[in-house]
């Protein structure tokens, strides 16, 4: 199969904290591949490495054949072009209006005249249901639609890649619901390939083709949605199933509580 | 030898600031300019400059009018009262003008400047554009920054202007010396190229250095509440510090060697 993203046994490390030792992920080519993992184990950070605005410490990772590691700045901001991100917040620029937003991508890439514009925003907020919502500002927005907005203008420019960082991150069940509709209906619709970072195990088990858990700093489990939850790691089934306690442990690293509390005294 | 250490890794952490900041100032004055950025160049000059005329201008009145007064009292017991004019015109000119417009513009538009920066980086707006293949630098950094460096000066000029009329409605209008002297004997005395094109130069470097500190401190400040208000402090501090110590020594520079 074709792979859009390849990222190939990379480490990396931020000050002294190694947060991947060794991982390697493919992203095929027209399908959601979804990252899944307990929070602070460096999700965005993988996505962050894919933009190219972090690199690795050891390791390669290739767009389309091209390794992004090696590439000139001229180049990475060509081939950003080609991928677009949306991020937890939505990352709307708060002093334009949502028209304005979806437009920015357009104007600033493009040389289409603004008639072209108006229709091809008007089209793309049609696509994520807010092109009534065009002149609004995006502190009017709540935050689904504030999500919705910057996924209409993350699809403007019609990029090869979408990312998407924690999409259903604190969303009520019916913006959740239609976060989920919208990622697996434009992936298909636009012949996208999306890659989903995320700690909601139901909404992703529903949309991912194919699912890479992280956790420890490597991939513990890979594979389809049946795959997944047929795993019989122990690490996989407590992140599924949200138990408190297992291989990863509910207590951070302490000393011993008797020892604690007790030592001084004997 | 903890302190030492210590001692050792803040030296380094300065150093490597100030090579971020020299890189960020590359980067903004060689992007290369579009009409677009032209506009949105257009748009910061009316955000810290057209909106900062209010308190310079304001200012500029009221210091012109102190000094008159203070410079009244003091000369008329010389029967040296005709000097008012000169002597309000050359110290706005020459210090009050460039120095009290870098600290206000360091107050009203660079602690702005910073905040406003800051807060894009802490909700992902630079990023945003970064992935968006539009370079940060470029479309937010350097317009600001040029905005600064040419409105700067304009205030200075507008400062001391009305300033001098301060002086002239204090000392003329109030206090009786005569307007004609007030004038010719500033005229006389005040040298274009000495003073008010100095005045302008000085005004011209505490705008690169306020405008520069400003936003270096909001793109690279730590991208949390607790953060971005140090950033902001840190801005009106170190602006008015370099701002006072420059003045210093671009006036020994100036005037000082004769």
């Amino acid at each position: 199969m074709d792979n859009l993203v390849e990222i190939d046994n990379i480490t990396f490390s931020r000050a002294d904290r190694v947060i991947y030792d060794g991982i390697t992920i493919n992203v095929p080519k027209g399908k959601i591949t979804a990252v899944m993992g307990p929070s602070g184990i460096g999700k965005t950070t993988l996505l962050r490495l894919i933009g190219g605005q972090l690199l690795p410490d050891k390791g390669d990772i290739r767009f389309d054949n091209n390794s992004i590691v090696k590439m000139s700045r001229g180049q990475l901001y060509e081939t950003r072009r080609r991928m677009s991100m949306l991020f937890q917040s939505g990352a709307l620029f708060t002093d334009m209006s949502v028209f304005d937003n979806v437009a920015f991508p357009l104007r600033e890439h493009t040389k289409l005249n603004e008639d072209l514009i108006a229709t091809i925003v008007a089209l793309k907020l049609q696509a994520v249901g807010l092109r009534g919502a065009a002149s609004l500002m995006p502190s009017e927005l709540s935050g689904g639609m504030a999500r919705r907005a910057a996924l209409a203008r993350a699809i403007a420019l019609d990029p090869d890649l979408i990312m998407f960082d924690e999409p259903f991150a604190g969303q009520d069940p019916i913006s959740m619901g239609v976060l989920v509709k919208l990622i697996r209906e434009l992936n298909d619709a636009l012949n996208l390939t999306s890659v989903v970072v995320t700690h909601d195990v139901t909404e992703v088990l529903t949309i991912a083709d194919y699912i890479y858990i992280l956790a420890d700093k490597r991939v513990i489990g890979e594979g389809t949605a049946q795959q997944i939850r047929e795993s019989d790691s122990e690490l996989v089934q407590q992140f599924l199933k949200g138990k408190a306690d297992g291989p990863v442990p509910f207590h951070y690293p302490a000393q011993k509580l008797e020892d604690a509390m007790f030592g001084a005294i004997s | 030898m903890n302190a030492i250490h210590a001692l050792g890794v803040k030296t380094i952490s300065r150093f490597a600031a100030a090579g971020r900041a020299a890189l960020m100032l590359f980067g903004a004055l060689f992007a290369i300019p579009r009409m677009k950025n032209v506009y949105l160049t257009v748009k910061q000059i009316y955000v810290v400059g057209v909106q900062s005329l209010l308190i310079i201008l304001v200012s500029g009145l009221f210091i012109g009018m102190v000094m008159a007064l203070q410079g009244y009292t003091i000369l008329v017991d010389y029967g040296a009262e005709a000097s008012l004019g000169p002597m309000v015109a050359l110290s706005l000119l020459r210090e009050l003008g460039p120095v009290v417009t870098a600290l206000l513009f360091a107050g009203r538009a660079g602690s702005a400047l910073t905040a406003e920066i800051g807060l894009m980086k802490a909700t992902e707006q630079l990023s945003s554009l970064e992935m968006m293949a539009v370079d940060p630098l470029r479309r937010v950094v350097a317009p600001r920054f040029w905005a600064g460096l040419i409105s700067m000066p304009m205030l200075a000029l507008l400062f001391s202007a009305i300033g001098i009329l301060g002086g002239h409605l204090v000392g003329v209008d109030w206090l009786g010396v005569d307007s004609g002297s007030y004038w010719s004997i500033m005229q006389s005395t005040v040298d274009f190229d000495k003073d008010v094109i100095n005045g302008v130069i000085k005004s011209l470097v505490f705008a690169i250095v306020v405008t520069w500190i400003a936003i270096f401190k909001g793109y690279d400040c730590i991208p949390t509440s607790e953060g971005i208000s140090k950033a902001t402090t840190e801005t009106v501090v170190f602006s008015s510090l370099a701002v006072l110590g420059l003045d210093f020594v671009l006036t020994a520079l100036m005037f000082g060697i004769e």
